[in-house]
């Protein structure tokens, strides 16, 4: 999911770290001109070669397996090929041309966009009031935070599967309750029918993340002083006026983390849809991640499946590096 | 086994993860290439790499005897057998083929567009005259194995797809002849009589397109006589009338509303929600279907056993249709030959073609035997059924989508998925294929 994200923070850490290793020895004055300097050198190479040991492994993972496929894929978007002898028919950008006049695959971006904003529209309020309550000292609060957490930790496919049988026309345990209860199911089934399927995947989406968002919500609020809030009721706040005034503001970088995450998240939605509907009914739950593996591994069209994977991968970057420079901005600054 | 489970294996494939597995299977493991090393050497000595996908009881075991009788009577011959599930077969022989190396030496292929991709890129070896013997014998079925009038694959299995009824329920439902070969009026008068008995009267798994899609595909084998296919297929041209037609008729059946409940949600063959499921579980009349559903459906059922009360008819035909009324639509598997294996490979082809080693697969009903020695062997009544009506004189189309290869029949499969969901018309269809065919080049 955000593979790309996660890597991204752990190189920085690794890169910098170089230099300010560096500058300390640096610091350090040296002690004759001549043989100073060799031991210098010698230390420096030794350093050197110190980084390589503990950088090589995860160095050739991440070129193996992120830095070389999205290479491949650049290049084997600029062709035509079918999968099969060597890549010859190059076609120079009329892949992502015949992509962007896709009907499908600006479907399938508008799902996109569309699960980005509910999933951050429908979580937010509702993972904000659910930590709120959680963070009340009650009764069952373990119990209840656990519960809340459980489909997080549930595997997607697992949870995925799961779903598709509840959510069964005629059979599933969702429609028998709602007979028992007299109401009427849609005929054609919650996942079946083109108006209800995407509606039937965010809310499920929602109950599989939600427990995310509570969990790191709840982690912020830990982090809020309580003296604050002794502060709030000596001058007579209300229990709402301590949220919206103290909780919520402070509450803030979690937040916009949470976000983020969540927005990467909802780009490159796939697996949930594909055990559901695999895009359909009639491509209204498609995604642009099942757009490329229909193209790709089904269709044999590798050209068409990279140009999408490259073009899913900058629609990702732009919005991670706006998101970035609007919202989290300050945060960053915070930190440094 | 027989049942084919088509559509992408990828559970979480990214895109990215997809290339890597085609680049790493190039390095392939080390007991996948020494056989290839090995096998010139020495004389007699040599290996048969096999994949096969009968991984399971009876099916297995059998294909182990065979492997070890053909080692017996050819002294030296090693066959180092691969069974594996057949989605696992299909992601890795397709892996297999965008490397370029590590293909095995005799694996099973589908025909079609696909055989054609892989016959382009020089991966398979032409048996026509390296195996003319079985090629003759089994030359009835070779058409959709053929690149350039030669045969790439011995094909040891061919189906055909009709409906699979449940002879209680048409009966509970006061359908007491039902006709083998009905006309779409007649058909139309079951699926009334089911549904005023109050079930639903057929399923099928739209969610997984193909199945959807063989109706589209039996509307172009009854409107089209088969030149007019052939023609379009060479030409990419598909304006000829008949190919709206098999749209409409489909319209037609869409109409009279005889799918299940969720339909366009509904899997082909997993689980008992899906299509093949609601079958087993006497939830339905029908199902539109190939020769593996008698496996699918026992194997479906708590007793694990293919029900009495299956029965079958072919698709109906319509009024002034322009297809052969006997032509009919199917498709099997084939025995195809890598390009650098021994020759002795093409002797285990051969051998898996033949009267005694088609007979015992006809009585374990594995599949629909091709070798006419073989055919009345089928163990299976129902089954059994087939090979009359295979047989019968008409030809054979090739499931659209394997026969227009992945590309085209992707998108094909796709536009008949709107036609369904109501979301797309005849003409959108036909659009698409040309569309595609296009861009394919």
């Amino acid at each position: 999911m955000a593979d790309d994200a996660a890597v991204a923070t752990d190189v920085s850490p690794a890169t910098s770290s170089g230099p300010a290793a560096g500058a300390t020895r640096k610091g350090r004055p040296a002690a004759g001109p001549s043989a100073g300097g060799r031991r210098a050198k010698r230390s420096e190479r030794r350093k050197y070669l110190e980084i390589a040991f503990f950088v090589a492994p995860a160095l050739a993972m991440l070129i193996l397996f992120i830095v070389w496929p999205v290479i491949t894929a650049v290049q084997m978007s600029a062709f035509r090929w079918n999968g099969r002898g060597p890549m010859v028919d190059f076609v120079g950008l009329s892949n992502y041309v015949s992509i962007l006049n896709n009907d499908v695959f600006i479907g399938s971006l508008m799902n996109n966009l569309l699960i980005v904003v509910l999933s951050i529209a429908i979580q937010l309020p509702l993972g904000l009031a659910i930590a709120l309550l959680l963070n009340r000292k009650m009764w069952g609060q373990g119990a209840l935070r656990t519960i809340i957490f459980v489909p997080y930790v549930l595997a997607e496919v697992v949870a995925g599967v799961i779903w598709f049988q509840l959510v069964q026309p005629q059979y599933g345990v969702i429609d028998t309750l709602l007979k028992s209860v007299g109401l009427e199911p849609p005929a054609q089934g919650w996942l079946g029918d083109m108006d209800l399927a995407l509606w039937t995947v965010v809310a499920i989406l929602t109950w599989k993340y939600l427990g995310l968002a509570v969990i790191l919500f709840l982690a912020g609020l830990q982090g809020v002083p309580e003296e604050l809030y002794e502060a709030a009721q000596l001058d007579g706040a209300s229990w709402w006026q301590v949220q919206r005034r103290i909780t919520v503001p402070l509450l803030g970088p979690t937040i916009r983390t949470w976000g983020f995450l969540s927005m990467i998240g909802s780009l490159q939605l796939f697996d949930m849809v594909w055990i559901l509907t695999k895009g359909g009914p009639a491509n209204a739950t498609s995604t642009m991640a099942i757009f490329l593996v229909n193209e790709g591994t089904r269709s044999n069209n590798f050209g068409i499946a990279g140009a999408a994977s490259v073009i899913l991968f900058l629609i990702a970057l732009v919005m991670a590096v706006l998101y970035q420079r609007l919202i989290l901005r300050r945060d960053a600054k915070g930190v440094a | 086994m027989t049942r084919k489970m088509r559509g992408a294996t990828a559970v979480a494939l990214g895109a990215t993860i997809a290339l890597l597995a085609g680049a790493c299977a190039g390095q392939g493991t080390a007991d996948q290439e020494s056989p290839d090393s090995e096998n010139t050497a020495e004389g007699g000595e040599a290996t048969v790499e096999w994949w096969h996908n009968s991984n399971t009881g009876e099916g297995k075991e059998y294909y182990d005897q065979v492997a070890a009788d053909f080692e017996e009577a050819n002294p030296g011959v090693t066959v180092q057998i691969e069974a594996m599930q057949h989605e696992d077969m299909l992601t890795k022989l397709q892996a297999a083929m965008q490397a370029g190396s590590g293909i095995p030496d005799v694996f099973m292929s589908r025909g079609g567009g696909e055989l054609q991709n892989d016959v382009d890129a020089g991966l398979l070896r032409d048996l026509t005259e390296d195996a003319a013997e079985s090629v003759e014998k089994i030359s009835a079925f070779t058409g959709q194995y053929t690149v350039d009038d030669s045969v790439y694959a011995l094909p040891f299995s061919m189906g055909i797809v009709g409906f699979w009824y449940n002879k209680d329920l048409f009966e509970e439902a006061g359908i007491s002849d039902v006709s083998d070969s009905p006309t779409i009026d007649e058909f139309y008068g079951y699926v009334d009589q089911l549904k005023a008995a109050g079930i639903d009267p057929a399923s099928v798994g739209a969610g997984d397109k193909w199945p959807a899609a063989h109706y589209w595909y039996y509307g172009v084998v009854r409107e089209c006589t088969f030149d007019t296919v052939e023609a379009a297929i060479e030409s990419g041209d598909y304006s000829d009338e008949c190919f709206i037609k098999a749209g409409e008729n489909v319209q037609d059946i869409l109409d009279k509303e005889p799918f299940n409940p969720g339909f366009l949600a509904t899997g082909a063959q997993e689980g008992p929600t899906s299509a093949s499921g609601l079958l087993a579980s006497e939830r339905v009349g029908m199902e539109l279907a190939g020769h593996w559903e008698p496996g699918v459906v026992g194997g479906l059922r708590e007793d694990e056993t293919v029900p009495d009360w299956l029965g079958w008819f072919a698709y109906p035909t319509f009024p002034g249709q322009a297809g052969d009324p006997s032509d009919q639509m199917g498709g099997g598997d084939a025995w195809a030959v890598s390009n650098d294996a021994p020759d002795v490979a093409v002797d285990f082809a051969e051998y898996l073609v033949s009267d005694e080693v088609q007979t015992g697969f006809a009585e374990l009903d594995m599949g629909l035997p091709t070798n006419p020695a073989a055919t009345d062997s089928v163990a299976n009544e129902t089954l059994a059924q087939l090979i009359p009506v295979r047989d019968g004189g008409g030809e054979a189309q090739l499931y659209l989508d394997t026969r227009l290869g992945q590309s085209i029949g992707n998108a094909m499969n796709d536009e008949i998925a709107l036609l369904f969901a109501g979301e797309a018309g005849p003409q959108d269809v036909v659009d698409a294929i040309e569309e595609a065919a296009a861009a394919q080049g």
